[in-house]
């Protein structure tokens, strides 16, 4: 008797669930699901148990993230910052565009956590540390420094 | 006039969607000045000097993009690897397809065709990756994939959904397109120049430049 009684109800709660109201960015937003690249120990076993760290905080005014941005992740139940290597979304020209979300480990000082980048790094992030002036920011030079290819 | 001011200092070659380039561009901040990207041709649109490309190559089990604006004046050199055709005019499902089929050595050594042949058209089917996919690959009249292997209900929704009167607007094709006769005006103004350019082209590929011999020991 309670199963039918579900059934007749009527569809005023489901109003307007069967459309979006924006197309799909690939933004790096909070709880954005990212792929760990290096070869840091906490990185290669959240991404080899299949759960991926999520961001919690993107450090930029706007909450988007893109290359070379500050992210604060959740892995394995711990805070670690990190920096965007790579991104899904359209970027403009002579900026590679990535199939996956990249992001590799860094601690509280710039260095990175792992030791070796095993996927191609964006020339871009050369260029934002030579002009951007923004000391809160990342300091790519020993994440530069590590990569072994660039796109 | 400007696209043929930046023809006359670069070269950019006749391609096709489906054709692998190599294209160096000018990176102040690299090491040596000069990032070279290998890949294959996914996408050509925009019209004038906003014409465009976007190359696909899947670098370290990484697919990357990269989108090129054809006139910029970063873009220091575009060879062309392999000329050839594919079976659709954009080839965008290759994010949805097993990296394989968009993987391309890095040092690939151009291949040459004789002189003045027909275009290969690569009749390849591609082979997709399991869902979820990027877009809805039933719904667009692809000839490149294999079959993708859906239950019937998505080829059902696909055909109810399907517009098959768009092929027949003029109206969209005109917005589009260029007619035949402004056609011919417009490649009478360029085409005496452009024929010199390649004759001029032919002549310095096959000049030998003179070495001062230098001693040796």
């Amino acid at each position: 008797m309670a199963l039918s009684m579900w059934r007749k109800l009527p569809k005023l709660m489901c109003v307007g669930h069967g459309f979006h109201t924006s197309p799909a960015y690939s933004h790096i937003i909070k709880l954005t699901r990212l792929r760990v690249v290096d070869n840091s120990e906490i990185g290669k076993r959240a991404m080899a148990e299949g759960k991926p760290p999520k961001c919690i905080h993107v450090y930029n005014k706007k909450g988007v993230g893109t290359i070379g941005d500050k992210v604060l992740l959740a892995i394995k139940g711990e805070k670690k910052k990190a920096i965007i290597v790579g991104v899904k979304q359209n970027q403009p020209a002579l900026s590679p565009k990535f199939d996956s979300n990249n992001v590799v480990l860094v601690d509280d000082n710039g260095t990175p956590l792992g030791t070796r980048i095993h996927v191609p790094i964006p020339q871009v992030l050369r260029t934002i540390l030579k002009e951007k002036n923004v000391v809160k920011g990342a300091d790519y030079t020993k994440l530069i420094a590590l990569a072994s290819r660039f796109v | 006039m400007d696209m043929m001011n930046r023809r006359n200092h670069i070269d950019i070659p006749e391609f096709y969607v489906g054709s692998v380039l190599a294209v160096s561009s000018s990176n102040p901040h690299a090491p040596e000045k000069v990032t070279r990207f290998v890949g294959i041709c996914i996408q050509r649109g925009g019209c004038g000097l906003r014409a465009f490309f976007i190359i696909r190559n899947v670098v370290d089990h990484q697919g990357v993009e990269m989108f090129y604006e054809m006139y910029s004046p970063v873009i220091q050199k575009i060879e062309v690897l392999r000329l050839e055709k594919r079976l659709d005019n954009e080839l965008l499902y290759l994010r949805d397809a097993l990296p394989e089929y968009s993987t391309f050595p890095l040092d690939m050594e151009p291949e040459y065709l004789p002189e003045g042949s027909a275009i290969p058209v690569n009749p390849i089917k591609v082979k997709l990756k399991p869902r979820p996919w990027l877009e809805r690959w039933e719904r667009q009249e692809l000839k490149g994939v294999q079959d993708l292997g859906l239950p019937k209900r998505f080829y059902e929704r696909a055909a109810a959904v399907a517009k098959p009167w768009e092929k027949y607007d003029l109206m969209a094709e005109y917005r589009e397109s260029i007619p035949a006769e402004e056609q011919e005006e417009i490649f009478a103004e360029v085409y005496s120049q452009l024929h010199q350019l390649e004759v001029t082209r032919k002549i310095m590929k096959r000049k030998r430049t003179f070495v001062k011999p230098k001693k040796m020991g």
